[in-house]
C-alpha cells in the first residue's frame, strides 16, 4: 500500500519536510494539532499514551507533553514554545526531548487548504546539525520493526 | 590502513553523488568518470575507492579495462532506511485523519 506521507530529507543537510495530504477540511486538521485532547489521541499508541502535561496554544505561549508506556512509567518528555500559532494556517513552535541529546529543534507546520474537503500539511523540521537529524531519522529502526507491525496491526483493526 | 566506511557519510558528498548519477546511466571507465570532473584525476579515484568499499559501485573487468557498475541493491538500502520513519509518521495522520473524521462538523468553530 502506497503510504500517503512523503519525506524529503536532503544528503547532507539538517532539516528535513514531511507533506502529507487530508480527507479532511483544513479548519479540522487545524483542530488536530490546536487542541490538547485530540493531540493526544492520534500521538498515542498500544504501547505509548501520549498526555499533554500543558498546553498554550498561542504566540508565546508553552507546551510539555510525556509519554507513559502500560504500567503507566514515564518513557518520554517534551516541550516547547509557540512562536505562531495562526488558526488554520501555520504554528511555528520549538521542540526538544528531555534527557536525550538530540538539542532544540525549530518546526514550521503549515496548513493548506485544498478543496472545501481535503487539506494539506507540511512540516519543515530544521535540526542543530546534519548528524542529529540522521540520528533522529534512524531511530524509528532501533525501536524494532515487529513492534511496528505489531502497531500497524492494532491502529488498522480499531478503525471502521 | 582502511577505516569503516559508512554509507551514508559517503553520500554526503556532492562529487560522489554526481559519480553515482552518472554512473546510474551507464557502466564507466574510471578514466570516462574522471573527464566529466574538474577535480583532479587522484581525486576522482580516492571517490571511487570510497563508494567501492562501502559497495556503491561495483568494479568489472572488461578485457584491459576496469568498469564502475551502480549496485542497485545497495542504493535501494539507502532508501529504505527513511522508511520506518516514514511508516511511523504516516501511522499517526492516518490516526489523526480517523479521530478527526469522528468529530461532528457543527463543532467547528
Amino acid at each position: 500500500m502506497e503510504l500517503k506521507t512523503k519525506i524529503k530529507a536532503e544528503d547532507g543537510k539538517q532539516d528535513l519536510t514531511i507533506t502529507r495530504e487530508f480527507d479532511l477540511p483544513v479548519e479540522l486538521l487545524f483542530k488536530a494539532h490546536a487542541e490538547p485532547a485530540l493531540i493526544e489521541q492520534w500521538m498515542s499508541n498500544p504501547y505509548a499514551t501520549s498526555k499533554m502535561v500543558k498546553f498554550e496554544g498561542k504566540k508565546h505561549g508553552s507546551y510539555q507533553q510525556e509519554s507513559t508506556d502500560a504500567n503507566g512509567k514515564v518513557v518520554f518528555k517534551g516541550s516547547g514554545v509557540f512562536h505562531e500559532f495562526i488558526p488554520n494556517k501555520k504554528i511555528t513552535r520549538t521542540f526538544e526531548m528531555e534527557n536525550a541529546p538530540l538539542g532544540v529543534q525549530l518546526e514550521l507546520i503549515t496548513f493548506e487548504k485544498l478543496t472545501d474537503n481535503t487539506s494539506k500539511l507540511t512540516t519543515h523540521t530544521i535540526y542543530e546539525s546534519v548528524a542529529v537529524r540522521d540520528q533522529l531519522l534512524k531511530m524509528p529502526f532501533a525501536q524494532g520493526l515487529s513492534m511496528a507491525h505489531d502497531r500497524i496491526q492494532e491502529i488498522m483493526s480499531k478503525l471502521k | 590502513m582502511n577505516l569503516r566506511r559508512d554509507v551514508f557519510q559517503a553520500i554526503s558528498d556532492p562529487t560522489r553523488r554526481a559519480i553515482l548519477v552518472l554512473v546510474a546511466s551507464q557502466a564507466m571507465t574510471a578514466g570516462a568518470i574522471a573527464s566529466n570532473f574538474d577535480t583532479a584525476r587522484p581525486t576522482v579515484s580516492k571517490h571511487l575507492q570510497i563508494l567501492t568499499e562501502c559497495k556503491l559501485l561495483e568494479q568489472e573487468q572488461s578485457g584491459r579495462e576496469v568498469y564502475y557498475n551502480i549496485n542497485t541493491n545497495k542504493m535501494k538500502e539507502i532508501a529504505d532506511f527513511i522508511e520506518p520513519f516514514r511508516k511511523m509518521w504516516d501511522d499517526r495522520y492516518n490516526k489523526l485523519e480517523s479521530v478527526m473524521k469522528k468529530y461532528k462538523p457543527d463543532k467547528i468553530k
